[in-house]
Protein backbone atom coordinates (compact mmCIF):
# COMPACT_ATOMS: atom_id res chain seq x y z
CA UNK A 1 0.00 0.00 0.00
CA UNK A 2 2.60 2.52 1.49
CA UNK A 3 4.32 2.18 -2.70
CA UNK A 4 1.36 3.10 -4.27
CA UNK A 5 1.12 6.64 -2.82
CA UNK A 6 2.75 9.33 -1.43
CA UNK A 7 0.36 11.14 -0.05
CA UNK A 8 0.67 11.64 4.02
CA UNK A 9 4.21 10.79 3.84
CA UNK A 10 7.65 11.94 5.04
CA UNK A 11 10.72 12.56 2.87
CA UNK A 12 13.60 12.69 4.40
CA UNK A 13 16.23 14.85 3.36
CA UNK A 14 17.45 18.07 4.79
CA UNK A 15 16.52 21.28 2.79
CA UNK A 16 15.47 24.81 3.90
CA UNK A 17 11.65 23.68 4.19
CA UNK A 18 12.75 20.94 6.14
CA UNK A 19 13.80 23.01 8.38
CA UNK A 20 11.27 24.92 8.26
CA UNK A 21 9.26 25.59 11.90
CA UNK A 22 6.19 22.91 11.92
CA UNK A 23 4.16 25.81 12.36
CA UNK A 24 4.41 27.91 9.32
CA UNK A 25 4.40 25.11 7.31
CA UNK A 26 0.70 24.50 9.03
CA UNK A 27 -0.39 27.49 9.03
CA UNK A 28 1.25 27.72 5.06
CA UNK A 29 -0.75 25.46 4.15
CA UNK A 30 -3.66 26.93 5.14
CA UNK A 31 -3.30 30.14 3.41
CA UNK A 32 -2.73 28.09 0.06
CA UNK A 33 -5.08 26.26 0.47
CA UNK A 34 -7.21 29.44 0.88
CA UNK A 35 -5.48 31.14 -1.74
CA UNK A 36 -6.57 29.19 -4.57
CA UNK A 37 -10.39 29.53 -3.45
CA UNK A 38 -9.32 33.36 -3.20
CA UNK A 39 -8.29 33.23 -6.92
CA UNK A 40 -10.96 32.91 -9.90
CA UNK A 41 -8.41 33.81 -12.66
CA UNK A 42 -6.17 32.34 -14.62
CA UNK A 43 -3.33 34.95 -14.23
CA UNK A 44 -3.92 34.16 -10.19
CA UNK A 45 -3.59 30.07 -10.71
CA UNK A 46 -0.16 30.93 -12.53
CA UNK A 47 0.81 32.85 -9.25
CA UNK A 48 -0.34 30.25 -7.22
CA UNK A 49 2.06 27.51 -9.24
CA UNK A 50 4.76 29.97 -9.63
CA UNK A 51 4.46 29.89 -5.72
CA UNK A 52 4.13 25.96 -5.59
CA UNK A 53 6.87 25.91 -7.85
CA UNK A 54 9.52 27.79 -5.92
CA UNK A 55 8.64 25.52 -2.82
CA UNK A 56 9.04 22.49 -4.69
CA UNK A 57 12.47 23.55 -5.43
CA UNK A 58 13.69 24.42 -2.14
CA UNK A 59 12.16 21.09 -0.18
CA UNK A 60 14.65 19.15 -2.73
CA UNK A 61 12.07 16.89 -2.39
CA UNK A 62 11.98 15.20 -5.97
CA UNK A 63 8.92 16.48 -8.56
CA UNK A 64 8.28 12.69 -9.71
CA UNK A 65 7.72 11.59 -6.21
CA UNK A 66 5.10 14.58 -5.65
CA UNK A 67 3.70 13.36 -8.50
CA UNK A 68 2.88 9.79 -7.84
CA UNK A 69 0.80 11.28 -5.09
CA UNK A 70 -1.73 12.81 -7.32
CA UNK A 71 -2.26 9.12 -8.85
CA UNK A 72 -4.25 8.56 -5.78
CA UNK A 73 -6.93 11.34 -6.71
CA UNK A 74 -6.91 10.61 -10.19
CA UNK A 75 -10.46 8.94 -10.15
CA UNK A 76 -11.79 12.18 -8.07
CA UNK A 77 -10.52 14.75 -10.43
CA UNK A 78 -11.70 12.84 -13.56
CA UNK A 79 -15.23 12.84 -12.07
CA UNK A 80 -15.06 16.69 -10.86
CA UNK A 81 -14.15 17.73 -14.68
CA UNK A 82 -16.55 15.51 -16.14
CA UNK A 83 -19.78 16.32 -14.29
CA UNK A 84 -18.52 20.22 -14.44
CA UNK A 85 -17.55 20.39 -18.04
CA UNK A 86 -21.11 18.80 -18.77
CA UNK A 87 -23.47 20.11 -16.58
CA UNK A 88 -22.62 23.65 -16.46
CA UNK A 89 -25.77 25.76 -18.41
CA UNK A 90 -24.69 28.60 -20.12
CA UNK A 91 -23.11 29.53 -23.74
CA UNK A 92 -22.73 26.12 -26.05
CA UNK A 93 -19.53 25.38 -27.06
CA UNK A 94 -19.77 22.10 -29.04
CA UNK A 95 -22.95 19.76 -28.33
CA UNK A 96 -23.42 16.45 -29.89
CA UNK A 97 -26.10 13.33 -28.88
CA UNK A 98 -27.87 14.51 -25.46
CA UNK A 99 -24.89 16.25 -24.07
CA UNK A 100 -23.79 19.88 -24.17
CA UNK A 101 -19.94 21.05 -23.74
CA UNK A 102 -20.88 25.22 -22.91
CA UNK A 103 -17.68 27.46 -22.71
CA UNK A 104 -18.58 28.31 -18.76
CA UNK A 105 -18.31 24.64 -18.30
CA UNK A 106 -14.76 24.09 -19.80
CA UNK A 107 -13.66 26.88 -18.35
CA UNK A 108 -15.33 25.68 -14.92
CA UNK A 109 -13.90 22.37 -15.37
CA UNK A 110 -10.38 23.69 -16.32
CA UNK A 111 -10.37 26.10 -12.95
CA UNK A 112 -11.59 23.06 -10.84
CA UNK A 113 -8.82 20.51 -12.01
CA UNK A 114 -6.23 23.30 -11.60
CA UNK A 115 -7.26 23.83 -8.22
CA UNK A 116 -7.95 19.83 -7.19
CA UNK A 117 -4.32 19.41 -8.21
CA UNK A 118 -2.62 22.91 -6.35
CA UNK A 119 -4.57 21.94 -3.36
CA UNK A 120 -3.13 18.29 -2.68
CA UNK A 121 0.29 18.79 -3.71
CA UNK A 122 0.15 21.67 -1.88
CA UNK A 123 -0.83 19.87 1.45
CA UNK A 124 1.43 17.08 0.53
CA UNK A 125 4.42 19.27 0.46
CA UNK A 126 3.28 19.89 4.35
CA UNK A 127 3.30 16.09 5.13
CA UNK A 128 6.28 15.59 2.88
CA UNK A 129 8.75 17.97 4.99
CA UNK A 130 7.38 17.63 8.23
CA UNK A 131 7.78 14.46 10.44
CA UNK A 132 4.53 13.43 12.38
CA UNK A 133 5.82 14.45 15.69
CA UNK A 134 6.46 17.94 14.48
CA UNK A 135 3.05 18.14 12.94
CA UNK A 136 1.46 17.39 16.30
CA UNK A 137 3.45 19.28 18.33
CA UNK A 138 2.41 22.33 16.13
CA UNK A 139 -0.71 21.10 15.99
CA UNK A 140 -1.16 21.55 19.50
CA UNK A 141 0.41 25.09 19.58
CA UNK A 142 -1.80 26.82 16.60
CA UNK A 143 -4.92 25.21 17.49
CA UNK A 144 -4.03 25.98 21.38
CA UNK A 145 -6.42 29.08 21.70
CA UNK A 146 -9.29 27.04 21.13
CA UNK A 147 -8.91 25.84 24.48
CA UNK A 148 -11.10 28.74 25.81
CA UNK A 149 -13.97 26.80 23.99
CA UNK A 150 -12.95 23.96 25.56
CA UNK A 151 -11.71 21.78 22.88
CA UNK A 152 -8.87 19.47 24.31
CA UNK A 153 -6.61 20.35 22.17
CA UNK A 154 -3.86 18.88 23.65
CA UNK A 155 -5.24 15.23 24.61
CA UNK A 156 -6.26 15.25 20.97
CA UNK A 157 -2.07 16.45 20.14
CA UNK A 158 -1.45 13.28 22.56
CA UNK A 159 -3.75 10.62 20.96
CA UNK A 160 -2.32 11.22 17.62
CA UNK A 161 1.35 10.80 18.70
CA UNK A 162 0.16 7.81 20.41
CA UNK A 163 -1.66 6.25 17.47
CA UNK A 164 1.74 6.88 15.16
CA UNK A 165 3.51 5.36 17.38
CA UNK A 166 1.83 2.32 17.34
CA UNK A 167 1.46 1.90 14.13
CA UNK A 168 3.96 0.08 13.25
CA UNK A 169 3.73 -2.11 16.23
CA UNK A 170 0.03 -3.31 15.41
CA UNK A 171 1.05 -3.75 11.69
CA UNK A 172 3.70 -6.34 13.29
CA UNK A 173 0.97 -7.89 15.04
CA UNK A 174 -1.78 -8.14 12.42
CA UNK A 175 0.69 -9.89 10.08
CA UNK A 176 1.60 -12.68 13.37
CA UNK A 177 -1.69 -13.02 14.18
CA UNK A 178 -2.57 -13.78 9.88
CA UNK A 179 0.34 -16.14 10.37
CA UNK A 180 -1.13 -17.84 12.88
CA UNK A 181 -4.32 -18.34 11.76
CA UNK A 182 -2.87 -18.84 8.10
CA UNK A 183 -1.45 -22.34 10.52
CA UNK A 184 -4.82 -23.13 11.52
CA UNK A 185 -5.89 -23.45 7.85
CA UNK A 186 -7.84 -19.88 8.15
CA UNK A 187 -8.05 -18.80 3.75
CA UNK A 188 -7.52 -15.08 3.48
CA UNK A 189 -6.72 -15.86 -0.32
CA UNK A 190 -10.25 -16.89 -1.56
CA UNK A 191 -11.48 -14.99 -4.82
CA UNK A 192 -15.39 -15.19 -3.42
CA UNK A 193 -15.72 -11.20 -2.14
CA UNK A 194 -18.00 -12.44 0.86
CA UNK A 195 -15.86 -15.07 2.12
CA UNK A 196 -12.63 -13.02 1.61
CA UNK A 197 -14.85 -9.94 4.05
CA UNK A 198 -15.57 -12.98 6.46
CA UNK A 199 -12.06 -14.37 6.72
CA UNK A 200 -11.08 -10.80 8.38
CA UNK A 201 -13.12 -11.37 11.40
CA UNK A 202 -10.70 -14.27 13.03
CA UNK A 203 -8.38 -11.01 12.22
CA UNK A 204 -9.76 -8.16 13.59
CA UNK A 205 -10.77 -9.51 16.85
CA UNK A 206 -7.60 -10.75 18.73
CA UNK A 207 -6.06 -7.43 16.84
CA UNK A 208 -9.11 -5.42 18.49
CA UNK A 209 -8.44 -7.40 22.00
CA UNK A 210 -4.79 -6.78 21.71
CA UNK A 211 -5.05 -3.44 20.85
CA UNK A 212 -7.25 -2.97 24.18
CA UNK A 213 -4.96 -4.36 26.05
CA UNK A 214 -2.23 -2.28 24.56
CA UNK A 215 -4.47 0.34 25.29
CA UNK A 216 -4.45 -0.03 29.37
CA UNK A 217 -1.15 -0.86 29.88
CA UNK A 218 0.07 2.37 28.00
CA UNK A 219 -2.58 4.34 30.26
CA UNK A 220 -1.18 3.02 33.65
CA UNK A 221 2.58 3.69 32.45
CA UNK A 222 1.72 6.86 31.41
CA UNK A 223 0.48 7.27 34.97
CA UNK A 224 3.07 5.87 36.80
CA UNK A 225 4.94 8.62 35.08
CA UNK A 226 3.30 11.07 36.28
CA UNK A 227 0.84 12.13 33.22
CA UNK A 228 -1.69 14.32 33.92
CA UNK A 229 -3.06 15.85 30.74
CA UNK A 230 -1.50 19.24 29.15
CA UNK A 231 -1.52 21.35 32.54
CA UNK A 232 1.79 21.85 34.15
CA UNK A 233 3.34 20.00 31.37
CA UNK A 234 6.88 21.80 30.11
CA UNK A 235 8.75 20.67 26.59
CA UNK A 236 11.77 18.67 26.13
CA UNK A 237 11.55 20.21 22.24
CA UNK A 238 9.61 23.25 22.52
CA UNK A 239 9.18 25.57 19.26
CA UNK A 240 11.09 28.26 18.69
CA UNK A 241 10.31 30.89 15.97
CA UNK A 242 13.55 31.50 13.91
CA UNK A 243 14.52 34.76 11.44
CA UNK A 244 13.83 32.32 8.42
CA UNK A 245 10.67 31.46 10.28
CA UNK A 246 9.73 35.07 10.24
CA UNK A 247 10.61 35.47 6.67
CA UNK A 248 8.72 33.09 5.50
CA UNK A 249 5.47 34.21 7.60
CA UNK A 250 6.31 38.18 5.27
CA UNK A 251 6.14 35.78 2.38
CA UNK A 252 3.40 34.10 2.85
CA UNK A 253 1.72 37.52 3.65
CA UNK A 254 2.86 39.05 0.69
CA UNK A 255 1.49 35.91 -2.01
CA UNK A 256 -2.15 35.87 -0.14
CA UNK A 257 -2.20 39.81 -0.48
CA UNK A 258 -1.27 39.50 -4.21
CA UNK A 259 -3.74 37.04 -4.52
CA UNK A 260 -6.36 38.93 -3.22
CA UNK A 261 -4.91 42.12 -5.73
CA UNK A 262 -5.27 39.74 -8.73
CA UNK A 263 -9.07 38.42 -7.63
CA UNK A 264 -9.94 42.36 -7.73
CA UNK A 265 -7.83 43.83 -10.51
CA UNK A 266 -9.34 40.24 -12.90
CA UNK A 267 -12.26 41.09 -12.07
CA UNK A 268 -12.14 44.52 -13.03
CA UNK A 269 -10.81 43.58 -16.38
CA UNK A 270 -12.98 41.15 -16.83
CA UNK A 271 -16.11 43.57 -16.18
CA UNK A 272 -14.29 46.42 -18.42
CA UNK A 273 -14.37 43.46 -21.65
CA UNK A 274 -18.55 42.82 -20.79
CA UNK A 275 -18.96 46.70 -21.19
CA UNK B 1 17.84 10.71 54.67
CA UNK B 2 14.96 10.60 57.32
CA UNK B 3 13.05 7.57 57.75
CA UNK B 4 15.28 3.99 57.01
CA UNK B 5 12.20 2.27 55.40
CA UNK B 6 11.71 3.38 51.93
CA UNK B 7 8.81 1.30 51.49
CA UNK B 8 6.57 -0.12 54.49
CA UNK B 9 3.05 -1.46 53.66
CA UNK B 10 0.91 -2.33 57.03
CA UNK B 11 -1.76 -4.92 57.35
CA UNK B 12 -2.33 -4.13 53.33
CA UNK B 13 -5.47 -5.89 52.17
CA UNK B 14 -6.51 -5.77 48.42
CA UNK B 15 -9.84 -7.43 46.66
CA UNK B 16 -10.52 -7.39 43.18
CA UNK B 17 -14.20 -6.87 42.38
CA UNK B 18 -15.93 -8.93 40.10
CA UNK B 19 -18.49 -7.62 38.22
CA UNK B 20 -21.42 -9.09 35.96
CA UNK B 21 -22.17 -7.34 33.06
CA UNK B 22 -24.67 -4.66 34.62
CA UNK B 23 -21.72 -3.92 36.82
CA UNK B 24 -23.24 -5.42 39.93
CA UNK B 25 -20.05 -6.38 41.75
CA UNK B 26 -20.84 -10.58 42.19
CA UNK B 27 -17.77 -11.42 44.11
CA UNK B 28 -14.94 -10.14 45.46
CA UNK B 29 -11.03 -12.22 44.87
CA UNK B 30 -8.96 -11.12 47.57
CA UNK B 31 -5.72 -10.43 46.34
CA UNK B 32 -3.82 -9.45 48.72
CA UNK B 33 -4.39 -10.70 52.38
CA UNK B 34 -2.81 -8.58 55.44
CA UNK B 35 0.62 -7.63 54.15
CA UNK B 36 2.94 -5.94 56.10
CA UNK B 37 6.84 -6.02 55.13
CA UNK B 38 9.44 -3.07 55.49
CA UNK B 39 12.05 -2.07 52.21
CA UNK B 40 14.84 -0.54 53.66
CA UNK B 41 16.07 2.47 51.65
CA UNK B 42 18.47 1.58 49.45
CA UNK B 43 18.56 -1.82 49.09
CA UNK B 44 17.86 -4.19 46.55
CA UNK B 45 14.51 -6.61 47.34
CA UNK B 46 13.33 -9.16 45.10
CA UNK B 47 9.93 -10.34 44.82
CA UNK B 48 9.16 -13.92 44.26
CA UNK B 49 5.66 -15.97 43.50
CA UNK B 50 3.90 -18.18 40.64
CA UNK B 51 1.54 -16.43 39.11
CA UNK B 52 -1.81 -14.83 40.85
CA UNK B 53 0.42 -14.96 43.84
CA UNK B 54 -0.29 -11.52 44.28
CA UNK B 55 3.43 -9.99 43.51
CA UNK B 56 2.01 -7.65 40.95
CA UNK B 57 -0.99 -6.15 42.91
CA UNK B 58 1.69 -5.68 45.59
CA UNK B 59 3.88 -4.12 43.16
CA UNK B 60 0.72 -1.67 41.79
CA UNK B 61 0.72 -0.36 45.22
CA UNK B 62 3.80 0.77 45.84
CA UNK B 63 2.91 3.47 43.14
CA UNK B 64 -0.47 4.39 43.79
CA UNK B 65 -1.44 2.78 41.25
CA UNK B 66 -3.78 0.36 43.29
CA UNK B 67 -5.26 1.12 46.16
CA UNK B 68 -5.15 -0.55 49.59
CA UNK B 69 -8.99 -1.86 50.46
CA UNK B 70 -7.14 -2.36 53.87
CA UNK B 71 -4.25 -1.49 55.60
CA UNK B 72 -1.99 1.14 54.75
CA UNK B 73 0.94 2.12 52.37
CA UNK B 74 3.89 4.35 53.08
CA UNK B 75 6.07 5.12 50.41
CA UNK B 76 9.39 7.48 51.72
CA UNK B 77 6.74 8.31 54.82
CA UNK B 78 4.12 9.28 52.02
CA UNK B 79 0.51 7.52 52.67
CA UNK B 80 -0.28 6.04 49.01
CA UNK B 81 -4.32 7.05 49.91
CA UNK B 82 -3.53 11.00 51.03
CA UNK B 83 -4.77 12.53 47.26
CA UNK B 84 -2.08 15.53 47.99
CA UNK B 85 0.76 13.00 47.74
CA UNK B 86 0.11 11.01 44.61
CA UNK B 87 2.72 13.17 42.32
CA UNK B 88 5.56 13.19 44.57
CA UNK B 89 4.91 9.04 45.26
CA UNK B 90 4.51 8.49 41.62
CA UNK B 91 7.92 10.27 41.30
CA UNK B 92 10.06 9.04 44.43
CA UNK B 93 9.11 5.13 42.94
CA UNK B 94 9.12 4.48 39.32
CA UNK B 95 7.73 1.82 38.22
CA UNK B 96 8.81 -0.30 35.10
CA UNK B 97 6.69 -3.67 33.41
CA UNK B 98 6.89 -6.12 31.50
CA UNK B 99 5.72 -5.52 28.11
CA UNK B 100 8.44 -3.23 26.63
CA UNK B 101 6.20 -1.91 23.53
CA UNK B 102 3.45 -1.05 26.24
CA UNK B 103 4.93 1.74 28.29
CA UNK B 104 7.41 3.29 25.67
CA UNK B 105 5.53 6.67 24.66
CA UNK B 106 7.52 8.57 22.73
CA UNK B 107 9.01 7.80 18.40
CA UNK B 108 11.81 8.48 19.35
CA UNK B 109 14.57 7.26 22.17
CA UNK B 110 15.44 10.70 23.98
CA UNK B 111 11.53 11.94 23.50
CA UNK B 112 10.24 8.88 25.58
CA UNK B 113 13.27 9.78 28.62
CA UNK B 114 12.42 12.95 28.47
CA UNK B 115 8.48 12.34 28.88
CA UNK B 116 8.62 11.66 32.86
CA UNK B 117 10.60 15.22 33.43
CA UNK B 118 7.86 16.57 30.75
CA UNK B 119 5.50 16.03 32.83
CA UNK B 120 6.48 17.04 36.26
CA UNK B 121 7.00 20.56 34.86
CA UNK B 122 10.85 20.40 34.38
CA UNK B 123 12.58 23.07 32.45
CA UNK B 124 13.33 22.35 29.01
CA UNK B 125 17.31 22.74 29.78
CA UNK B 126 17.18 20.88 32.94
CA UNK B 127 15.45 18.13 31.22
CA UNK B 128 17.60 17.75 28.18
CA UNK B 129 20.35 17.34 31.24
CA UNK B 130 18.23 14.46 33.02
CA UNK B 131 17.73 12.47 29.83
CA UNK B 132 21.54 12.82 28.88
CA UNK B 133 22.26 11.26 32.14
CA UNK B 134 19.57 8.92 32.77
CA UNK B 135 20.69 7.44 29.03
CA UNK B 136 24.38 7.34 30.25
CA UNK B 137 22.99 5.66 32.92
CA UNK B 138 21.57 2.57 31.07
CA UNK B 139 23.80 2.34 28.30
CA UNK B 140 21.86 3.89 25.56
CA UNK B 141 23.51 7.34 24.69
CA UNK B 142 24.32 5.86 21.45
CA UNK B 143 20.38 5.05 20.50
CA UNK B 144 18.86 8.60 21.66
CA UNK B 145 18.24 9.28 18.48
CA UNK B 146 17.04 5.36 17.02
CA UNK B 147 12.63 4.90 17.04
CA UNK B 148 12.18 2.53 19.77
CA UNK B 149 10.78 0.20 17.14
CA UNK B 150 14.30 -0.57 15.99
CA UNK B 151 15.45 -2.08 19.69
CA UNK B 152 15.93 -5.42 21.18
CA UNK B 153 14.09 -6.35 24.16
CA UNK B 154 16.52 -5.84 26.15
CA UNK B 155 17.56 -2.49 24.89
CA UNK B 156 13.84 -1.07 25.21
CA UNK B 157 13.74 -1.93 28.81
CA UNK B 158 16.86 0.05 29.34
CA UNK B 159 14.83 2.74 27.87
CA UNK B 160 11.91 2.40 30.19
CA UNK B 161 14.42 2.08 33.05
CA UNK B 162 16.14 5.25 31.79
CA UNK B 163 12.24 6.88 31.41
CA UNK B 164 11.78 6.16 35.53
CA UNK B 165 15.36 7.51 36.30
CA UNK B 166 14.96 11.06 34.44
CA UNK B 167 12.24 11.45 37.01
CA UNK B 168 15.30 10.97 39.64
CA UNK B 169 13.48 8.72 41.81
CA UNK B 170 14.24 7.32 45.02
CA UNK B 171 13.13 3.88 44.23
CA UNK B 172 12.44 1.38 41.03
CA UNK B 173 10.03 -1.06 40.80
CA UNK B 174 10.45 -3.78 38.24
CA UNK B 175 6.99 -5.33 37.84
CA UNK B 176 8.67 -8.87 35.93
CA UNK B 177 10.59 -6.92 33.17
CA UNK B 178 12.53 -10.03 32.08
CA UNK B 179 9.77 -11.50 31.92
CA UNK B 180 9.17 -11.04 27.56
CA UNK B 181 12.67 -10.86 27.20
CA UNK B 182 15.46 -13.20 25.95
CA UNK B 183 18.54 -14.43 28.02
CA UNK B 184 20.67 -11.95 27.13
CA UNK B 185 18.18 -9.56 27.13
CA UNK B 186 17.47 -10.65 30.92
CA UNK B 187 21.13 -10.02 31.32
CA UNK B 188 21.48 -6.50 30.53
CA UNK B 189 18.42 -5.41 32.49
CA UNK B 190 19.80 -7.03 36.21
CA UNK B 191 23.11 -5.78 35.28
CA UNK B 192 21.49 -2.44 34.85
CA UNK B 193 19.19 -2.62 38.26
CA UNK B 194 22.35 -3.79 40.31
CA UNK B 195 24.52 -1.18 38.58
CA UNK B 196 21.63 1.63 39.82
CA UNK B 197 21.62 0.13 43.16
CA UNK B 198 25.00 -0.14 43.68
CA UNK B 199 26.27 3.31 42.31
CA UNK B 200 23.49 5.47 43.08
CA UNK B 201 22.27 4.12 46.41
CA UNK B 202 18.28 3.72 44.24
CA UNK B 203 15.83 1.45 45.97
CA UNK B 204 15.01 -1.60 43.48
CA UNK B 205 12.00 -3.99 44.09
CA UNK B 206 12.15 -6.89 41.25
CA UNK B 207 9.19 -8.60 40.83
CA UNK B 208 10.19 -11.83 38.97
CA UNK B 209 9.65 -15.35 38.09
CA UNK B 210 13.66 -16.45 37.70
CA UNK B 211 15.13 -17.13 40.45
CA UNK B 212 18.54 -16.61 39.24
CA UNK B 213 17.57 -13.02 39.02
CA UNK B 214 16.81 -13.27 42.59
CA UNK B 215 20.08 -14.53 44.50
CA UNK B 216 21.51 -10.82 44.15
CA UNK B 217 19.28 -9.25 45.87
CA UNK B 218 19.17 -8.29 49.55
CA UNK B 219 16.02 -9.57 50.73
CA UNK B 220 13.47 -12.01 49.23
CA UNK B 221 10.01 -11.71 49.88
CA UNK B 222 8.27 -14.90 48.73
CA UNK B 223 4.54 -14.35 47.95
CA UNK B 224 1.92 -17.19 47.81
CA UNK B 225 -1.55 -16.46 47.84
CA UNK B 226 -1.52 -13.00 49.21
CA UNK B 227 0.40 -13.40 51.65
CA UNK B 228 3.94 -14.06 52.36
CA UNK B 229 4.77 -17.31 52.78
CA UNK B 230 8.70 -16.85 53.11
CA UNK B 231 11.27 -13.85 53.16
CA UNK B 232 15.15 -13.64 54.19
CA UNK B 233 18.34 -13.41 52.69
CA UNK B 234 18.52 -15.44 49.57
CA UNK B 235 20.50 -17.71 51.19
CA UNK B 236 18.01 -18.02 53.93
CA UNK B 237 15.41 -18.55 51.56
CA UNK B 238 17.27 -21.36 48.88
CA UNK B 239 18.29 -22.95 51.37
CA UNK B 240 14.67 -24.30 52.50
CA UNK B 241 14.23 -26.08 48.91
CA UNK B 242 11.60 -28.29 50.13
CA UNK B 243 9.43 -25.57 51.41
CA UNK B 244 10.06 -23.55 47.94
CA UNK B 245 9.29 -26.98 46.15
CA UNK B 246 6.08 -26.74 48.17
CA UNK B 247 4.85 -23.23 46.82
CA UNK B 248 6.03 -24.40 43.00
CA UNK B 249 8.75 -22.22 42.70
CA UNK B 250 12.18 -23.36 42.04
CA UNK B 251 15.57 -22.78 43.37
CA UNK B 252 18.19 -21.74 41.36
CA UNK B 253 19.44 -24.53 39.45
CA UNK B 254 23.35 -24.42 41.11
CA UNK B 255 21.48 -24.64 45.01
CA UNK B 256 19.43 -27.40 43.14
CA UNK B 257 22.42 -29.63 42.35
CA UNK B 258 24.17 -28.31 45.56
CA UNK B 259 20.59 -29.90 47.45
CA UNK B 260 20.26 -33.14 45.60
CA UNK B 261 24.31 -33.86 45.99
CA UNK B 262 24.23 -33.36 49.77
CA UNK B 263 21.26 -35.60 49.93
CA UNK B 264 23.44 -37.81 48.20
CA UNK B 265 25.76 -37.80 51.33
CA UNK B 266 28.03 -35.40 50.20
CA UNK B 267 29.17 -33.08 52.45
CA UNK B 268 27.83 -29.60 51.00
CA UNK B 269 26.03 -27.48 52.72
CA UNK B 270 22.53 -25.68 52.05
CA UNK B 271 22.23 -22.42 50.43
CA UNK B 272 24.78 -22.76 47.75
CA UNK B 273 24.32 -19.75 45.06
CA UNK B 274 27.24 -19.80 42.47
CA UNK B 275 28.90 -22.15 40.51
CA UNK B 276 31.81 -20.65 42.20
CA UNK B 277 30.51 -21.74 45.32
CA UNK B 278 29.63 -25.32 44.34
CA UNK B 279 32.68 -25.49 42.93
CA UNK B 280 34.91 -24.23 46.17
CA UNK B 281 32.51 -27.11 47.81
CA UNK B 282 33.06 -29.90 45.72
CA UNK B 283 37.18 -29.61 45.87
CA UNK B 284 37.04 -29.43 49.57
CA UNK B 285 38.24 -25.83 50.26
CA UNK B 286 36.05 -25.32 53.27
CA UNK B 287 37.68 -22.32 54.51
CA UNK B 288 37.43 -20.12 51.22
CA UNK B 289 33.27 -21.77 50.97
CA UNK B 290 32.64 -20.29 54.63
CA UNK B 291 34.26 -17.14 53.98
CA UNK B 292 32.41 -16.84 50.32
CA UNK B 293 29.21 -17.88 52.14
CA UNK B 294 29.90 -15.34 55.54
CA UNK B 295 29.40 -12.53 52.64
CA UNK B 296 25.95 -11.54 52.66
CA UNK B 297 25.09 -10.32 49.02
CA UNK B 298 26.21 -12.01 46.15
CA UNK B 299 28.39 -9.23 43.89
CA UNK B 300 29.74 -11.19 41.33
CA UNK B 301 28.99 -10.47 37.85
CA UNK B 302 28.49 -13.61 36.29
CA UNK B 303 24.96 -13.64 35.51
CA UNK B 304 23.56 -16.04 32.83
Amino acid sequence: MAQRSTIGQYYQTDSRIHRMDPRVKLIGTFVFIISLFVVNNYIGYVLSGVFLAILIANSRVPFRYIVRGLKAIVFLMLITVICNLFLTKGTPLVSFWKLTITYEGLDFACKMAIRLMFLIIGSSMMTLTTTPNQLTDAMESVFGPLKVFHVPVHEISMMMSIALRFIPILTEETDKIEKAQIARGADFESRNLMKRIRSMVPLLVPLFISAFRRANDLAMAMEARCYHGGEGRTKMKPLKYRKEDVASYIILAAYFVLCILIRILGSRVDLVRFL
Amino acid sequence: MGIAKMIQTLHLTHDYEVQDEEGNITDRVRAIDDVSLDVVRGSFIAVLGHNGSGKSTLAKHLNALLYPTEGQVLVDGMDTLDDSQLWNIRQEAGMVFQNPDNQIIGQVVEEDVGFGPENLGVPTDEIWNRVNEALEAVEMTAFRKKSPNRLSGGQKQRVSIAGVIAMRPKCIILDEPTAMLDPSGRAEVIRTARKLNENEGITIILITHYMEEAIYADHIFVMDRGKVAMQGTPREVFSRVDEMKALHLDVPQVTLLAHELRQKGLDIPEGILTGEELGLALTGQKEALAAAMKQGKITSWDFR
